[in-house]
């Protein structure tokens, strides 16, 4: 069977269920980090499979392409607040940081 | 089978079955690591697509820098004596069932849509063309994502090193 525009949908598809996935069970905060980039990266591969088969000229590379330097951004800024909830609560399970304030 | 299909499913497997062990390790350290055959994965099939700058761009940004700064983070929110870096899970079986069904969907919708695909022809280099078209039409939007980078650094920076 060729390879096609539908093979890169499910791939993509398969690694966005992963990403969400991620984010639902784990507890710890990296793990979710881990999973919303899963998540932007199917949503990367989405985007350059239909550039490519369709008729959008290079736009999908350039969208791609501010995901991914948006996503440096969010991963630093996500990771220093992390490095926060630490040095204030000692931990970073998501299920045990439930207060607002000591 | 052609060459192309075999790449194909060669990164596309690598991307699926490390992204199925990022997601159900227990160890923190293994995710991280798989996470990285995941990003590779990622780039091979850019590079089927015939997206060479964003394969490259892929390689440099997350490869080199957000896995490193999430390997980083596990290494400062963990004590490092202890052995054992796992973490536990929550809500595993509504989870389960609740992806199945919405993977499911998923495949079942773009699989029975027909998609209207009209260019087949060889891919050409991008990089010229994107680079022309970030000073042109989209130089606006390459000023923001500057300042956006700067702002998110001079932000982090700050936030992590606040003393209480």
């Amino acid at each position: 069977m060729e390879v096609g525009l539908n093979h890169f949908l499910v791939v993509s598809t398969l690694l966005f269920s992963m990403g969400i996935y991620a984010i639902v069970t784990r507890k710890n905060a990296i793990l979710v980090l881990m999973g919303i980039e899963l998540i932007l990266n199917s949503a990367n591969i989405n985007f350059i499979a239909f550039s490519r088969y369709g008729n959008f000229g290079l736009q999908g590379h350039l969208i791609a392409l501010f995901v991914i330097v948006l996503a440096a951004a969010e991963a630093a800024i996500a990771l220093a607040i992390v490095l926060n909830i630490y040095k204030t609560l000692s931990t970073v399970n998501i299920d045990e940081i439930d207060n607002l304030k000591d | 089978m052609n060459l192309y299909d075999l790449m194909f499913y060669l990164f596309a497997a690598l991307t699926v079955i490390s992204g199925f062990f990022v997601v159900t390790n227990r160890n923190i350290i293994y995710s991280g690591f798989f996470l990285l055959f995941t990003f590779f994965g990622v780039a091979g099939i850019y590079v089927l697509l015939g997206a060479d700058f964003v394969a490259i761009v892929q390689l440099i940004v997350y490869v080199g820098g957000i896995l490193i700064l999430l390997l980083f983070g596990v290494m400062l929110t963990n004590k490092i004596t202890n052995v054992e870096i796992k973490t536990g899970t929550i809500n595993i079986y509504p989870a389960t069932i609740a992806i199945g069904l919405l993977t499911g969907s998923l495949l079942a919708a773009l699989i029975n849509s027909s998609w209207l695909t009209v260019s087949t022809a060889a891919p050409e280099p991008t990089t010229k063309a994107l680079g022309t078209m970030l000073i042109q039409e989209y130089a606006l939007i390459f000023e923001l994502l500057g300042i956006i980078l700067l702002i998110a650094l001079i932000g982090a920076a700050s936030m992590a090193r606040r003393e209480k």
